[in-house]
């Protein structure tokens, strides 16, 4: 695939493209040229978007397009853990294996009930590939690369399902339901960064909050991820000038109290560097 | 009940179909459990429930208004009881606390704070007063009781978002309470694997479709009364 040729096309028929993705086209420049000792750094999780019009993902607009996108991620983050659970040696037995399966089951669970909701409406399951075209071979083998991809799974899925409320906005069941899966991903999201956090390593600072746009250690490359997560203002109000116990609301503090939505059109980017296409 | 529910043409769920499923509660007296001793019922003034009350009022005390006012001020309730509680708990910290568990919950502390800062400058002349808190029961010293008590706190602020969510009319107001609710689930989970490590999203809070608590407000305010002194008036605060 020649990245650089879907660029030009895409600029050429978009002219403000070139302008929106330069930042990213030099990350994707220089992390090409990393070559592959970067492993798990070296995950091109803004490429996809480029990708987008060729596998025809689409933002959800009305209720049953968002349980749908949910149910989508939801098969995702089924499968991955599924799959991870069984793999032998992989996670370590005890505390880690176990709680690994409570998110399993957890996730597959969101799977059958939104399945269930959607009857005859529900999409298909992608077909996923869980190495993102080779770049994550180790991600069913190296225990660490499994936990990276597994928080960056579990803190998108936060934003994914905070960036779809307001579709559901005053619809008792939907929406209740969907913010109950939120905050069980939310809860996910702070044990596995708990379990990076016992890793040491990159992940020795971890916190079960974010901080800041991209505290993952993981690398540049999931700032798409994070891209946001340094937001300060809430309803025009700075947190960081309110008042704390001495002087203001810390910088970090005021990032990490507010976790931020993430555009469906961003979701499905990173989403669909996992998912096969025909 | 004012509020009504949006539904789609092609929305295949329909509420008379899978309320029982979806909004199946789980025994609330159970996730309260041992840290509330017992269950006060609010002090509540006035009941004027045949006026229509004048929309969005509120500030005036501890009256929370009505609409998503209310609900505002709801949420501003519940974040300056968990910022008082982790304001004592630093300013205590339990026998021998590590440095890390010290850490966490100065961060927390700091996030609640942060939360009831922003709900009273959001709401403005609107909010209601500061509340007076009654944490005699806790036994700051103590950590078992100290994060039992936390834990209660976190799971019922989840279940409260969480429950309040479709009572909120405003887009951005609900994007906010979104915002918030994910931070508090990150605090219920650590708090709860602080007591016990694998304990972050067990079956006392997740349910078998894998749906996380949520409560109504007049739930959430009985579980919390017994810890708020001052008497607040909810008249007009939208529950179910």
């Amino acid at each position: 695939m020649n990245l650089f040729q879907i660029f030009d096309t895409i600029t050429t028929v978009e002219p403000e493209f070139n302008e929106r993705i330069s930042p990213r086209r030099e990350a994707i420049r220089n992390m090409m040229s990393f070559g592959k000792k970067v492993g798990i750094a070296a995950i091109p999780f803004v490429l996809s978007d480029l990708l987008k019009k060729a596998y025809g993902q689409t933002a959800p607009k009305d209720v049953t397009g968002v349980l749908n996108y949910a149910l989508t991620l939801e098969y995702l983050e089924a499968e991955f853990y599924t799959l991870a659970a069984e793999k032998s040696g992989l996670i370590p037995s005890g505390r880690p294996l176990q709680a690994i399966k409570t998110i399993r089951d957890h996730e597959v669970a969101h799977v059958n009930f939104l399945k269930e909701v959607l009857g005859n409406a529900a999409v298909p399951k992608p077909t996923f590939d869980f190495t993102a075209g080779g770049t994550f071979d180790s991600v069913f083998s190296d225990y660490d690369t499994f936990l990276a991809l597994a928080q960056a799974f579990e803190d998108t899925g936060v934003r994914a399902y905070k960036g779809q409320a307001g579709i559901l906005k005053g619809n008792q069941v939907v929406l209740t339901a969907a913010l109950q899966i939120h905050s069980a991903e939310a809860r996910h999201a702070s044990h596995i960064r708990q379990m990076r956090r016992a890793r040491g390593g990159a992940a020795e600072n971890q916190k079960p909050w974010i901080t800041g746009a991209n505290d993952s250690g993981i690398g540049s490359v999931v700032d798409p991820i994070y891209a946001g997560e340094d937001n300060k203002v809430q309803a025009g109000v700075d947190i960081s000038m309110l008042p704390g116990i001495s002087g203001r609301i810390s910088d970090n503090a005021a990032t990490q109290s507010f976790d931020e939505p993430l555009t469906a059109d961003s979701v499905l980017d990173i989403a669909g560097l996992f998912i096969v296409h025909d | 009940m004012k509020h009504t529910h949006t539904t789609s043409k092609d929305l295949a769920v329909q509420d008379n179909e899978r309320p029982d499923k979806i909004l199946q509660r789980r025994n609330f007296l159970k996730l309260v459990g041992a840290g509330a001793t017992g269950i006060a019922l609010l002090s509540v003034t006035g009941c004027k429930k045949d006026d229509s009350p004048p929309d969005d009022m509120g500030g005036k005390g501890f009256y929370f208004g009505s609409g998503d006012i209310a609900i505002l001020n709801y949420a501003y309730a519940l974040e300056q009881l968990e910022a008082a509680f982790y304001i004592e708990m630093i300013k205590n910290p339990y026998a021998n606390i590590s440095e890390w568990e010290k850490t966490l919950f100065t961060d927390i502390r700091d996030h609640e704070i942060a939360h009831r800062e922003f709900f009273k400058k959001a709401l403005g002349d609107k909010a209601i007063d500061p509340l007076e808190f009654d944490f005699s029961k806790v036994n700051f010293s103590n950590r078992e009781n100290v994060l039992a008590t936390a834990k209660v706190f976190e799971d019922l602020g989840v279940s409260a978002y969480n429950g309040a969510g479709w009572l909120i009319a405003n887009g951005d107001y609900l994007l906010l309470a979104g915002k918030i609710v994910s931070v508090e689930a990150r605090h219920a989970a650590l708090v709860r694997d602080l007591i016990d490590n694998g304990s972050f999203a067990d079956s006392e809070v997740i349910d078998s479709n894998g749906l996380d608590v949520s409560n109504s407000p007049t739930k959430v305010l009985q579980a919390a009364a017994p810890f708020i002194k001052s008497k607040v008036d909810v008249s007009d605060l939208p529950t179910y």
